[in-house]
């Protein structure tokens, strides 16, 4: 059976929609709880990295020119360049890595 | 008077936008790359990135496109691959100030994605939704319009480009995790242990389990442990 694709983008906007939007509504009183504060603080440092590392290196045509953009975008993130920069820096490693050294 | 402190929010957070909507322009070209081998057109595209305004989730939610699966296997993986938002969206909630009216929550909610969840939450002092709206309005825009264009343009770009390309997503999540392990260490931990688990979960085969799946159980995993061994100190105040 051939899906709707207007119906995909609804199920899948209206649960990104849910899942954002209820923790916001139902909770309105400050959390007390130092651990579970805590917790909310480490979130996103945990999935952003779990979610970059391997899946950079094997996004690109090879391991190695994925480790290029890896160390490059670690480095320029680290001297605190801007979202663009680290973005685009990553993006021109990959491409002059992989036009350097033949795959 | 208040006026002027609801436009100066949205001009400032629009401001503040600009760079994160730039990023998004790019990443969501290649990720529009993806929805024209899914079947979408620049127009289901652009409400596709609209309604979503996430790039993991809809990444994972074009697998299952893709592969023409059931709805109840759409709603579940966007489900999963977005479940750290409603983490963030529980930070997001002690950030608002008791004098805010209900209705900006529903429609803060919408824009939380991890680089606008970023800039909210590092403002001082309790969120101020106007700000968070300038951000959001823009960066949403530049969102579905590059997805358009990653439809109409992706199949004209060299496979290099497209290559390249897509790494800007996650030079855009070092750009968001590494500058804080400058100043935390614990961070720093959570940022290497959160690389050398996920490489472990694919380098051992017996762990067969999706992207989405390792990173919500990873990120409880690491989270948890990290506030055990080091609860982060300013969390008692407004400034987290």
């Amino acid at each position: 059976m051939k899906h709707s694709i207007l119906l995909y983008i609804l199920v899948s906007g209206g649960v990104s929609y849910l899942i954002r939007v209820l923790p916001l509504t139902l909770i309105r009183k400050p959390i007390r709880s130092p651990f579970i504060r805590s917790f909310l603080y480490y979130v996103p440092y945990a999935t952003l990295a779990v979610m970059t590392f391997p899946a950079i290196v094997q996004s690109t045509g090879s391991p190695l020119s994925g480790y290029i953009a890896l160390a490059v975008g670690i480095l320029f993130a680290y001297q605190g360049r801007s979202l663009p920069f680290v973005a685009s820096a990553c993006c021109i490693a990959v491409l002059i890595s992989e036009w350097i050294i033949p795959m | 008077m208040k006026g002027f402190t609801k436009q100066h929010d949205l001009l400032c957070g629009l401001k503040d936008g600009i760079p994160i909507a730039l990023g998004y322009l790019a990443v969501s070209f290649s990720l529009g790359i993806a929805m024209k081998n899914a079947g979408m057109n620049a127009a289901e595209g652009f409400f596709f990135s609209l309604f979503n305004l996430a790039s993991a989730g809809e990444y994972a939610a074009l697998q299952v496109i893709a592969a023409d699966g059931a709805y109840l296997e759409i709603a579940i993986v966007t489900l999963v691959a977005n479940a750290r938002y409603l983490l963030m969206s529980t930070a997001l909630s002690q950030k608002f100030s008791g004098k805010t009216a209900l209705i900006h929550r529903f429609f803060v909610g919408y824009g939380i994605t991890d680089e606008l969840f970023g800039l909210g939450i590092a403002q001082s002092g309790a969120l101020s939704p106007w700000y968070y709206y300038g951000a959001l309005s823009i960066s949403a825009l530049f969102w579905a319009i590059g997805s358009s264009g990653g439809i109409i343009a992706g199949n004209i770009l060299p496979a290099r480009i497209v290559r390249a390309l897509s790494v800007a997503l996650f030079g855009m999540f070092l750009a968001i995790i590494i500058p804080p392990c400058r100043k935390d260490r614990a961070v720093l931990a959570v940022v290497l242990s959160g690389f050398a688990l996920s490489w472990l979960c694919d380098l051992i085969p017996a762990i067969s389990i999706s992207s989405g799946t390792k990173t919500i159980i990873l990120t409880v995993l690491i989270a948890a442990a990290a506030s055990v061994i080091a609860p982060h100190e300013e969390s008692a105040g407004e400034d987290a």
